[in-house]
């Protein structure tokens, strides 16, 4: 068995690694990438990977549930009640205009009611992996196709639940038959006690995600470990996709629940960035494992029957799709890429068909079918979104040149990001709040966050040297990086990798004292604000003034001192380097000091301030 | 407090202070007069950040203002100009609505390093007058009563019992104002507050 998995995942990895990059360079995207990849090693060209393909399926598909785990994390209670009436008016119409369109078609094609309207709800829905994976490569997730397109996603995912309640309901009539092997709880219930247990399993996973997880990674993170943090990531979504398939219902659909549970605790940033690599790897091995699971043969059996399912679809879909389009008063370029981006049936209809088959709705031979149809639809898709990119948009579309910018949304990224929110950042924070400037706050400390966010910030948790969470807190979209972490040393090691990652940033940073910001000038930083400058100069402007100075004088006398000061520091820091083997110790900064003390007399123009004096 | 008193606010001005002997003699018994109050901008506001509500408050209780500051290059020293621009708001001290000053006397107090007969009109030269015209009709768009000047000329040639001998004469003059009453009919006609002073004084001589 170990043989077989590592040689599967060698093929799979290898596949990815070889055509995602052909893909990319021609232009098509990663997901087309990933499935023609799957096509070529599957059974029906090369045939590295066959009758297994079921089951790397099965596991691929945890790329799914990882993917709804994350969508769920994305889906803050506040942004989804914004969106309310753009996911349940859109969503609602989409689903219901699409299921009627395909129950009819069916029905006229000759199918029972009951597997026409069965069909209907499973080819209702969209694939959320290919969407999302495609709107985020190509940047539109932010753009009026890419929010609707999230809410019509939504609208389905969420109904997932009661279809598949439902389903049991529309199986009576017609003779349940138990061919899988699986045993669950679901199965040789009545159709009512089903729908119960369903009920009972949504309900422990949002109460148990209230009131045990969050606890328990309030603990983890207490820890400070980041492994364990990561190991208690992955530890929900497989335990949430473990009890869902006990139950018997679509681990996908529990992941995504629990997701959304967490959406609004302080872990959403830290388990966002936690999940999203193994997210990304297998949702590429699910896409890989749809186009290996196309069954080719059956296609070439029954090539006019797949054609016109496929076709009938997408155009059901697509038309349904720019209907729904219009009404919410989408542009035309907009709307196209909204209509051509949903038009495939999506992985939760392979859920749905297996279940439908399962109950006996649907005949083997149809299931497989319409599954085919379902990966076809799939893999066809990235090509419909690159004929409409490359010929449909330039010739009819118009360009809208910044149109992304709408000065009412508020849940777009801040232009400001801080990172490190102890006494230093709060400061920053609560300065630029107080004009105005809303900030994206990221800190480590789970205990400051609870806080923090008590008292009305927001801020999230997590590692801010992590380029994953700086994308997720959106450092691709942000101006400005405030490093005011307390450690000088993931201060520059923060400073380096926004350099390399994010070099359009522009980076202010917090120093602690003259060394740290000599490292800093050496790491080519502009910005640098050394905590014990201003303040010191400020009690010693004061000092001065309890003597008897003026404080005017005095206070020009500080200025002027900061100014020299600063001046002074990239001199220094160049000649620093003439000492031999520097290392940091109390010698070196006694000798610098020393070195400040006996240049000041010389250099400060405070001490010589001539101004209004009659004689210079 | 007494009533028969009227309240004199001197608004200094002087970014070097602790060089200025002349300023200081003229302070040292001047703003320890009951009545008086001394506002030491430059000291108040280093950072030039001046408080509106503060001062317009201070402006509201005083019946007499000073805008006291040494002659730096023909005008007054810039946290005053800025004092000025941000005090003295359209709306409240001049414009619609902006009656909060009016019929409150207002002057220059200055020292200056040159002697009188520099400042003198024609040619290439100006009296002092005419270097504070902007500052005789700032006070005047506020409707306030604009008075001479006073000035002490030639700080630089100034002996120590000079100096004092003004201060004597700017406590004088400030007592004078801080008495309900006083008799300013004739005072308009004098080029510095010096000369009504010493017109006065000869009065009383004779």
């Amino acid at each position: 068995m170990n043989n077989g998995f590592l040689h599967d995942a060698l093929i799979y990895l290898t596949a990815a690694i070889v055509f995602v990059p052909i893909a990319k360079k021609l232009g098509m995207g990663s997901v087309l990438g990933y499935l023609l990849g799957g096509i070529i090693i599957g059974p029906f060209l090369l045939g590295f990977v066959g009758e297994e393909g079921k089951d790397i399926m099965h596991f691929a598909e945890f790329g799914v549930v990882m993917m709804l785990f994350l969508i769920g994390l994305e889906l803050e209670p506040a942004s989804f009640w914004r969106m309310r009436k753009l996911i349940a008016g859109t969503g609602a119409v989409q689903l219901c205009a699409t299921t009627l369109l395909c129950f009819g078609g069916l029905l006229a094609a000759g199918f029972s009611w009951q597997a026409a309207l069965a069909c209907g709800l499973a080819f209702s829905m969209s694939s959320t992996a290919i969407v999302m994976q495609t709107l985020r490569e190509k940047g539109l997730t932010k753009t009026a196709s890419g929010r609707s397109s999230f809410a019509v996603l939504l609208f389905q995912d969420i109904s997932v639940i009661p279809i598949l309640a439902l389903l049991p309901l529309l199986a009576m009539s017609s003779a349940p038959q138990t061919a899988e092997g699986h045993k669950t709880l679901l199965e040789g219930l009545p159709g009512w006690a089903q729908t119960l247990t369903l009920i009972g399993a949504v309900t422990a996973v949002v109460l148990g995600g209230r009131l045990i997880i969050v606890p328990f990674l309030r603990f983890i993170a207490r820890i400070r470990l980041r492994e364990l943090f990561t190991a208690a990531a992955l530890l929900i979504v497989i335990a949430t996709a473990d009890l869902m398939t006990i139950v018997g219902l679509s681990p996908a659909l529990g992941t995504f629940l629990a997701g959304v549970v967490l959406a609004n605790s302080q872990f959403r940033h830290e388990l966002e960035s936690d999940v999203e690599p193994f997210k990304g790897v297998l949702l590429g091995l699910f896409f890989i494992a749809v186009g290996a699971s196309i069954n080719f043969r059956l296609i070439l059996d029954n090539p006019l029957t797949v054609t016109v399912l496929v076709l009938g679809v997408i155009v059901v879909k697509a038309f349904v799709l720019n209907i729904t389009g219009r009404m919410t008063r989408l542009s035309f370029d907009q709307n196209s890429i909204f209509t051509l981006a949903l038009s495939q049936v999506g992985e939760f209809a392979f859920v749905l068909f297996a279940f439908i088959a399962q109950l006996g709705i649907l005949s083997g031979h149809w299931s497989d079918m319409m599954m085919g149809v379902t990966a076809i639809s799939m893999a066809v898709t990235p090509f419909l979104l690159l004929v409409n990119e490359r010929l449909i948009l330039p010739r009819f579309g118009t360009k809208e040149a910044g149109e992304e910018r709408e000065a009412d949304r508020i849940d777009e990224e801040q232009a400001v990001i801080i990172a490190g929110f102890g006494h230093f950042g709060s400061t920053i924070g609560r300065f630029l709040r107080a004009n105005g400037i809303q900030t994206t706050i990221l800190d480590n400390n789970s205990d400051t966050v609870d806080l923090l966010r008590r008292m009305g910030f927001k801020v999230f948790y997590g590692d801010a040297t992590r380029i994953d969470i700086l994308k997720s807190a959106g450092a691709d979209h942000a101006k400005v990086l405030i490093a005011s972490i307390d450690s000088p040393e993931i201060n520059a090691e923060l400073v380096e990798k926004i350099k390399t990652e994010f070099p359009h940033l522009t980076i202010m940073v917090r120093a602690r004292n003259r060394i740290d910001a000599y490292d800093l000038l050496d790491a080519g930083v502009k910005n640098i604000y050394r905590e014990s400058l201003e303040t010191s100069v400020r009690l010693g402007v004061d000092t001065l003034v309890h003597l008897g100075f003026r404080r005017y004088t005095a206070t020009r006398a500080g200025q002027n001192f900061i100014k020299y000061d600063e001046a002074a520091l990239p001199r220094l820091a160049k000649h620093r380097h003439n000492q031999e083997a520097y290392i940091f110790n109390t010698r070196e900064e006694i000798s610098i000091q020393e070195e400040l003390l006996t240049k000041d007399r010389a250099d400060n123009p405070a001490i010589n301030d001539h101004a209004w004096d009659r004689k210079a | 407090m007494d009533i028969a008193k009227t309240n004199v606010l001197i608004l200094f001005a002087h970014p070097r202070f602790e060089r200025s002997r002349v300023n200081r003699a003229l302070l040292k018994e001047a703003s320890n007069l009951p009545g008086v109050t001394l506002h030491d901008l430059y000291e108040e506001y280093p950072d030039f950040n001046v408080d509106v509500e503060r001062e317009k408050e201070l402006l509201l209780n005083h019946q007499v203002v000073i805008w006291q500051h040494p002659l730096y290059m023909y005008g007054a020293p810039a946290l005053l100009k800025q004092w000025i621009d941000m005090v003295l708001e359209h709306g409240w001290a001049h414009g619609e609505g902006g009656n909060n000053l009016r019929g409150k006397i207002i002057f220059n107090t200055l020292t200056a390093g040159g002697t009188r007969d520099i400042y003198v009109s024609g040619g290439h030269g100006y009296t002092l007058r005419e270097f504070f015209i902007s500052f005789e009709q700032t006070a005047r768009l506020c409707n306030m009563v604009y008075l001479p000047p006073f000035v002490v000329h030639g700080t630089y040639l100034l002996t120590d019992r000079e100096a004092e001998e003004y201060g004597r004469l700017y406590r004088d003059l400030l007592e004078r104002l801080t008495i309900v009453g006083t008799d300013l009919r004739d005072i308009l006609e004098y080029e510095y507050l010096n000369d009504w002073l010493e017109a006065g004084k000869e009065r009383a001589d004779r």
